[in-house]
C-alpha cells in the first residue's frame, strides 16, 4: 500500500529532522555546563571581575543554547508517541523507564537550577550559586547518560527477554550497560567538548574580527584551541574503539560506512566511491590495498564481512558511507585547524586575520561531524528500530500522510526560523560592544578563561 | 498493589501541576499586550526563573502516559494529532521568544513579542482543544468540534486567570492594578468554561451520566460544583481585597484560582475514571508490564520528593515582588 510506505517515509523524515535539529543544542550545552562551574569557582577563588564577566556573558548563550534544547526536546518526547506508538507496546517496557528517568534525574533539576544560576547570584549564598552551577552541569551529564542509555540499547540490546507478548527487561544493569553504552556515551562526551570548544574559539575569533585588541578574547580563544587540540586525538582513540565494538555487534553497519559488498579477505580501505546500490559494488573508487582488514582487524589479510551476508537485512549504504566520511573529513580539519591555531597563537603570538576568519568559519564544524555521526549511527541500524527485536516500519502508527505532511512542513518552518534567529543572537552577542572601548572586560569568555590554560 | 491506579494518579497530579504551573506563565505571556512596554519587562521577569522547570511536568505527564500507558497512546494521541502539534510549535515559539526578545531590538524586538503572545496563546488554546476532543471521545461532527473550540477559549480564559492573579501576587502599583481588572474577566471566562464541560460531559456518554445523576450519590458530588462556586466567589472577594490595599492579601486570588482549577480538574477526573479513553479503554487495560510500572515506581518515589523540595527551594528564593531587567 503507496500510503503506508508514505506514511512511514514522512514519519522517519520528521523525527530525523526533529532529533538531528535537536542534538545541535545539547551538543553545546552538555559540555558548556562544566566550562561555566569552571569559570564561577575561578571567580570564587581569584575575585577578578573578567571571570565574573566571562561566567555572565556565556551563562547568556548556554540559556539560550539550553532553551532551543528544551524546546525541541519536548516535541521529540511527543513524537516517541505519535510516531512509534508500537515501539512503546513492543519495547516500551524497556525505553519508557529510561525515558521517565531521564525526566525526573535531569530535566526538573536543570530547569530549577538554570534559574538559580541565571538570576539567582544576587539573591542567595556563593555556595548555593556555585552548587546550582554544578547541580545543572550534573543534570545535563546524567541526562546524556540516559538517553545514550537507551539509544545504545536500541543499537545493542541486551538484559531484555520475551514475556507477556512483548519484550521486558531482565536485568536493567544489564540493558544500561550494554555492549555499545560505554564507547558511545564517551564518543558522545567528547563530541560536546569538542562542539563547545570550536564554538568558543570561533565566536572569540568573531570578535577579535571587529575588536583586535581585545586582550580577553584573544585568551579565550586559545583557551578553546588548546582544549580541542587536546581533545580531538582523545576522540579519535574513543572513536576507533567505538568502530571496532560495532564491527562484533552491527557487522552490517560497519559493512554500510566501509561500502563492502562482499564477504572477503584483505578488504581494501574505500577512501571515496560512489556506491552503487543497485548494482552491489562501488563506482569511481579510490582504495588502500588491506586498509579496512588493517584497521578493523589489525591483520592484512583478515576476513570482513560484507553487504552480502546480510540479505535484505542491511542499511542503505550511500547516506552511512557519505555521512562517515563527512564525520572523519571534519574531525580531521578540526584537528588540523585547532593544532595549527594552537601553534600560531603560542606564547601570546596574536593570530593573523586570515586564520581569525578560518577559525570563524569553523565555530559549528562540531555539529557537522556530530549530525553526521548520528546519521552514521541510526541509518546505519535500519531496517531495525531495535536490532534484531524490532523494525521501524512495525513501530510505526496509523496517522495519515496528509497530516504528517502538514505538521512536517509547521516543524520545518518553525525550526529554520529558529535557527537563523540562535545564530543571528549568538554573533550578536559575541561581537556586542566591540567597537566601544578598546578591552571591553571579558569578550567572549573573557580574559580570564586564558589564565586556567597558560 | 494496583501499580496502574497509582500512576493514574501520578499522571494526574503531573498534568495537574502543569495546568497550574504552565498555566500561569502562559497566561502572563497571553497578557503581553495589554501591558505597556516596561510593565512587559516586569511581567516576563515574574516568570523567567520557574517557566522551564513549569514545563517539565509536560514532559513528566508524557513521560507517564508513554510508559505506564502505552496502549493509549495510538487513540489518544492519533486523535489529538494535529493539535498536538500546533500545540508543541506554539510552546516552541513561545519558549524561545522568551530568551531572544531580551537580545532583540527595535522592530526585532516588537516581532519576537509578538511571537511570545501568539506562542502561549497557541499553546494554550490547542491545551483546550485538546481537552474537548478528549472528553468527548475523539467524536467526530461540526458539533462536537464546536464544543472542543469553546473549551480552548476557556482555557485560554482560565490562563488569563491563573496569570492574572500570579501578577497580582508578584507585582505592585498600576501593574497589580490591572491585573485585578484581567483577573475579572478571566474568572468570567472560566465559569463558562466549566459550566460547559459539566454540561457536556454528562450528554456525551452515560457512564458519566450515571455517576453524576444517579441518587444518592448525586448529593455527595454535588460538592464539587458548591465548592467551585465558592471559590469563584473567594476569589472575586480577594480581588476587592487586594484593590482596598489589605496587608498580606496579594496571594489569595492565586490561591482562590488554584483551587478553582483543582476542583474543576477533580470532577474532571471522577468523571472520567477509570478510563483512559472514554467508554472504550480503561487504565488496566491500557496499563504496561509490571516490570516496567516498578521500575518507574521505584524512581518516582525516590526523585519526586527532592523535586518538590527544590521546586519549593527555587519559589522561596525568588520570592517577593518582581523587578524588571532581570534579563538585561
Amino acid at each position: 500500500m503507496p500510503s503506508m510506505e508514505d506514511a512511514l517515509i514522512l514519519a522517519r523524515a520528521q523525527f530525523g529532522i526533529n532529533i538531528g535539529f535537536h542534538i545541535l543544542f545539547p551538543a553545546i550545552t552538555i559540555a558548556l555546563a562544566w566550562y561555566l562551574v569552571a569559570f564561577r569557582i575561578a571567580y570564587q577563588r581569584t575575585r577578578n571581575p573578567e571571570w565574573l564577566a566571562t561566567y555572565r556573558l556565556w551563562v547568556k548563550i548556554f540559556a539560550l543554547t539550553f532553551t532551543m534544547g528544551v524546546v525541541t526536546g519536548v516535541v521529540m518526547s511527543f513524537q516517541f508517541g505519535t510516531n512509534w506508538p508500537r515501539y512503546m507496546t513492543t519495547v516500551g517496557a524497556i525505553a519508557g523507564p529510561l525515558l521517565a528517568y531521564e525526566v525526573l534525574t535531569a530535566f526538573f533539576l536543570e530547569a530549577t537550577f538554570l534559574g538559580v544560576m541565571l538570576f539567582g547570584m544576587n539573591r542567595v549564598p556563593d555556595w548555593v550559586h556555585i552548587a546550582s552551577a554544578l547541580l545543572v552541569a550534573f543534570g545535563t551529564t546524567v541526562s546524556a547518560f540516559w538517553i545514550l542509555a537507551l539509544n545504545s540499547w536500541m543499537q545493542t540490546p541486551a538484559g531484555h527477554v520475551f514475556a507477556d507478548g512483548q519484550w521486558v527487561a531482565a536485568s536493567w544493569m544489564g540493558v544500561i550497560f550494554n555492549p555499545s553504552f560505554p564507547y558511545r556515551f564517551t564518543h558522545m562526551m567528547l563530541a560536546s567538548g569538542l562542539t563547545t570548544s570550536f564554538v568558543i574559539a570561533g565566536l572569540s575569533a568573531w570578535r577579535l574580527l571587529r575588536a583586535p585588541s581585545d586582550g580577553g578574547a584573544a585568551k579565550t580563544m586559545r583557551a578553546g584551541l588548546v582544549t580541542a587540540a587536546v581533545l580531538i586525538p582523545i576522540q579519535i582513540f574513543v572513536g576507533d574503539q567505538h568502530g571496532l565494538d560495532t564491527l562484533e555487534h552491527q557487522p552490517a553497519k560497519i559493512a554500510a560506512m566501509e561500502a563492502i559488498w562482499h564477504t572477503e579477505r584483505g578488504v581494501p580501505l574505500v577512501l571515496f566511491a560512489i556506491p552503487d546500490e543497485a548494482r552491489g559494488r562501488n563506482d569511481y573508487s579510490i582504495e588502500l590495498p588491506y586498509g579496512a582488514s588493517l584497521i578493523l582487524r589489525h591483520r592484512a589479510d583478515a576476513q570482513l564481512q560484507g553487504l552480502d551476508a546480510f540479505g535484505k537485512d542491511h542499511p542503505p549504504v550511500a547516506p552511512v558511507f557519505f555521512a562517515f566520511r563527512a564525520m572523519v573529513g571534519v574531525g580531521v580539519l578540526m584537528l588540523v585547524v585547532s593544532w595549527w591555531g594552537t601553534w600560531a597563537t603560542r606564547r601570546r603570538r596574536a593570530a593573523p586575520r586570515w586564520m581569525l576568519w578560518m577559525l570563524a568559519l569553523f565555530t559549528f564544524a562540531g555539529w557537522v561531524a556530530t549530525d553526521a555521526g548520528w546519521i552514521v549511527t541510526e541509518i546505519g541500524r535500519q531496517p531495525w528500530l531495535v536490532t534484531g527485536v524490532l523494525r521501524t516500519a512495525d513501530a510505526a502508527g496509523d496517522i495519515s500522510p496528509a497530516q504528517l505532511g502538514a505538521s512536517l512542513t509547521g516543524y520545518i518552518l518553525t525550526y529554520t526560523m529558529m535557527f537563523v534567529a540562535y545564530i543571528v543572537v549568538l554573533t550578536h552577542i559575541a561581537g556586542a560592544g566591540a567597537g566601544d572601548k578598546p578591552a571591553p572586560a571579558g569578550g567572549p569568555g573573557g580574559a580570564a578563561i586564558a589564565k586556567a590554560t597558560e | 498493589m494496583d501499580l496502574p491506579l497509582i500512576f493514574m494518579v501520578l499522571m494526574g497530579v503531573s498534568v495537574l501541576a502543569y495546568v497550574v504551573l504552565d498555566g500561569y506563565d502562559l497566561g502572563v505571556g497571553m497578557l503581553m499586550p495589554a501591558a505597556t512596554g516596561e510593565e512587559q519587562s516586569v511581567m516576563v521577569s515574574s516568570i523567567g526563573p520557574f517557566w522551564d522547570a513549569n514545563e517539565t511536568w509536560l514532559v513528566l505527564g508524557i513521560g507517564i502516559l508513554l510508559t505506564a500507558f502505552p496502549i493509549a497512546l495510538a487513540p489518544v494521541l492519533g486523535g489529538l494529532y494535529l493539535p498536538v502539534v500546533a500545540m508543541l510549535v506554539g510552546l516552541m515559539l513561545r519558549g524561545v521568544a522568551f530568551d531572544f526578545r531580551i537580545k532583540a531590538q527595535g522592530w526585532h524586538r516588537e516581532l519576537w513579542n509578538w511571537l511570545f503572545w501568539a506562542g502561549s496563546f497557541l499553546a494554550s488554546f490547542c491545551q483546550g482543544l485538546m481537552l474537548g476532543r478528549y472528553i468527548t471521545g475523539f467524536a467526530s461532527g461540526f458539533g462536537y468540534w464546536m464544543f472542543a473550540v469553546l473549551v480552548g477559549a476557556s482555557l485560554c480564559g482560565g490562563y488569563v486567570l491563573l496569570g492574572a492573579t500570579w501578577l497580582i501576587l508578584k507585582t505592585e502599583g498600576d501593574l497589580q492594578r490591572k491585573a485585578i481588572v484581567w483577573a475579572r474577566w478571566g474568572l468570567a471566562w472560566v465559569g463558562l468554561g466549566v459550566a460547559l464541560v459539566s454540561i457536556a460531559t454528562p450528554m456525551v456518554s452515560e457512564t458519566v451520566r450515571d455517576k453524576w445523576f444517579d441518587f444518592p450519590r448525586t448529593l455527595g458530588v454535588m460538592v464539587l460544583p458548591a465548592a467551585t462556586l465558592a471559590a469563584g466567589f473567594a476569589l472575586w472577594v480577594a480581588t476587592a481585597a487586594v484593590k482596598r490595599g489589605e496587608a498580606r492579601s496579594d496571594w489569595r486570588p492565586f490561591g482562590a484560582a488554584v483551587a478553582i482549577f483543582t476542583l474543576a480538574f477533580a470532577g474532571l477526573a471522577y468523571s472520567l475514571f477509570p478510563y483512559v479513553v472514554i467508554d472504550r479503554l480503561t487504565i488496566w487495560e491500557a496499563a504496561a508490564h509490571p516490570t516496567a510500572l516498578r521500575a518507574l515506581l521505584v524512581g518516582a518515589a525516590i526523585v519526586l520528593p527532592f523535586i518538590v523540595g527544590y521546586t519549593i527551594l527555587s519559589y522561596r528564593i525568588f520570592r517577593g515582588k518582581a523587578k524588571g531587567g532581570l534579563y538585561d
